[in-house]
């Protein structure tokens, strides 16, 4: 590969292979900041699929990252399934109250159809008009809250705990449940033009669940589920730990795992060495407060510690950027990352962390 | 004769690995040779803040400190202090969800608090400013715990200072939750008088505020 003519795809398929390629890949997984330069609202910037795909093009020709983010928000597969959505002027549509008030009610669950469902066809329909704009030039990204990770929303975090240290027999049979949707949403979204799937699965991070009860749970959910996705998958745990469970996760199938603002970044580039590529850990709640010249620092530090060698993605440690987070803090990151990333990295040898 | 200090490991164990049975057999001995505020003092506040402590250090995982702090309430609310009588009424104490419907932290501060003793008022979850505001200045709540998970409901926390000041209740904020862990200037931008790191703190803040109250 030509290193000067690469496009965003290649730069990312490049360090994806444990190589550097031209400079490191910025992702600015942007949500409602499309909703920002449509002049709308956030719940009228996701009624319609055009507008996120007009959202996404401007905000990428803006800040010149390095992929599509066709994700409109976690709750969004909680109205496929029924549930309530609340919107909010200022921040993420969160998901209201759990449609599942009982173990019981497990008992009765059905998945919903991704055919008829309203608010997931609108997001295979920003796909399919993404991947038309954008061709090979940059990767699409489609996301899937995980079948061990979305019970938060189905049911509420501390049943759902309760469900899974309580009433095994209820746990697996939402699983069961969990995994049959998770896989067609996944697929579907690679049918529709996502070159791979970011697989939202927090609750299995060390920070939430202790390892020994990952490995019973969402460490053999996520190798089933992934194993049957017909792509590309990044496991992301939403700043959650994962240097504990690293070697684990690795066993899942998944290509790349987001490290949190509350690792080692180094550490956990290096316990991933030749087996994941790292995805992070930019702090995103931090970045609301940034200057320019504090922006450019993080950004130095995060290359510093997880560039050298390719297998590096620069990224927020969340998944999404805050609405609250400025377009000068954003374009500085931008700028840096273009000022900072190119390979070579020999600024690096020199550089005191 | 036993010691409170050396059933501390056996009783930490027991939560953690979610026997409750053994963990009431280790209360039982005691409260035959302590009086009852000591034991859950001396051994279940200084369990549930090691535990704490675990979870802050990425050592202890959060479904694990639900777990603690559920089976400590469970066992103070019905073996300890199965009444009123004997609970700690003041300071008054309120928590709320502002506006999220995240509900797991501000469950975890009240099965924590129940543990030690305190008898808190729980305004629930989804809560606006508005009704949160209505609600403590009707109560005449001394300490106000407000627990948050996105961003923007943490930003709201400076919205129930101010008009808390404005209208001359000394009430004190603590705070707690993600936004706070990961931007540690976050709780002083806000107004609070407090923030904390995990659930367990709260005791160790509510005694700190509660001597500045008096």
């Amino acid at each position: 590969m030509n290193k000067m003519n690469m496009t965003s795809l290649n730069r990312v398929l490049t360090t994806l292979q444990f190589k550097e390629p031209d400079r490191v890949p910025l992702f600015l997984l942007f949500t409602m900041h499309g909703a920002k330069e449509l002049g709308l609202s956030i719940k009228e910037y996701f009624s319609k699929a055009e507008n996120v795909v007009e959202g996404q093009m401007r905000l990428r020709a803006k800040y010149h990252h390095d992929c599509i983010y066709p994700f409109f928000y976690a709750a969004i597969e909680i109205e496929a399934w029924g549930g309530e959505v609340i919107f909010f002027e200022d921040g993420p549509p969160n998901s209201g109250i759990p449609f599942i008030s009982k173990p019981e009610d497990i008992k009765f669950l059905e998945p919903p159809r991704i055919a008829n469902s309203i608010p997931l066809q609108k997001v295979l329909k920003t796909i399919r008009l993404l991947k038309e704009k954008i061709g090979d030039d940059a990767p699409i990204i489609g996301v899937v809250i995980s079948p061990f990770s979305i019970p938060v929303m189905q049911m509420g975090y501390d049943k759902y705990i309760e469900l899974m240290y309580e009433n095994p027999e209820f746990f697996e049979r939402l699983m069961k449940i969990n995994e049959e949707f998770c896989v067609e949403w996944a697929n579907a979204q690679l049918e529709a033009g996502a070159t791979a799937i970011c697989y939202f699965d927090p609750v299995s991070s060390t920070t939430n669940t202790p390892r020994e009860l990952y490995l019973k749970t969402g460490f053999k959910v996520a190798k089933r589920t992934l194993a049957r996705i017909n792509g590309l998958t990044a496991t992301d745990l939403a700043s959650g730990r994962c240097l504990p469970i690293i070697q684990d996760i690795a066993k899942t199938g998944t290509g790349i795992i987001s490290a949190s603002s509350l690792e080692d970044l180094a550490e956990v580039k290096r316990a991933c060495h030749g087996k994941m590529s790292v995805l992070g850990a930019l702090n995103g709640i931090e970045m609301r407060r940034w200057s320019s010249k504090e922006a450019e620092t993080a950004v130095k530090h995060d290359i510093a510690a997880a560039g050298p060698g390719g297998g590096f993605i620069l990224c927020d440690n969340h998944g999404e950027i805050p609405w609250q987070v400025s377009e000068e803090t954003l374009m500085a990151i931008s700028e840096a990352v273009h000022k900072w990333g190119n390979y070579p990295l020999d600024w690096v040898k020199e550089y005191d962390r | 004769m036993l010691d409170l200090k050396q059933s501390i490991p056996n009783f930490k164990t027991a939560i953690l690995s979610l026997d409750q049975i053994k963990a009431k057999k280790i209360l039982i001995d005691l409260s035959d040779s302590f009086p009852i505020n000591q034991v859950i003092d001396k051994l279940i506040v200084t369990v549930l803040e090691q535990i704490g402590e675990g979870w802050e250090q990425g050592n202890i995982a959060l479904s694990q400190v639900y777990m603690s702090g559920r089976i400590c309430k469970e066992l103070v609310d019905t073996f300890l202090l199965p009444s009123k009588q004997g609970r700690k009424h003041k300071p008054k104490i309120a928590l709320a969800v502002l506006e999220d419907y995240h509900l797991l932290g501000k469950r975890i501060v009240h099965c924590v608090l129940r543990a030690s003793g305190y008898d808190p008022i729980d305004y629930g979850h989804g809560i606006s400013v508005d009704e949160l505001l209505k609600q403590t200045q009707k109560e005449k709540i001394e300490i106000l715990l407000i627990s948050t998970l996105m961003l923007r409901s943490a930003l709201l926390v400076k919205k129930v200072k101010e008009e808390l000041s404005k209208a001359k209740f000394s009430t004190k904020i603590v705070v707690g939750g993600a936004p706070f862990l990961f931007d540690d200037q976050l709780w002083r931008e806000v107004g609070a008088d407090a923030m904390g790191r995990s659930a367990f703190e709260a005791v160790e803040i509510i005694k700190r505020l509660e001597g500045g109250l008096k």
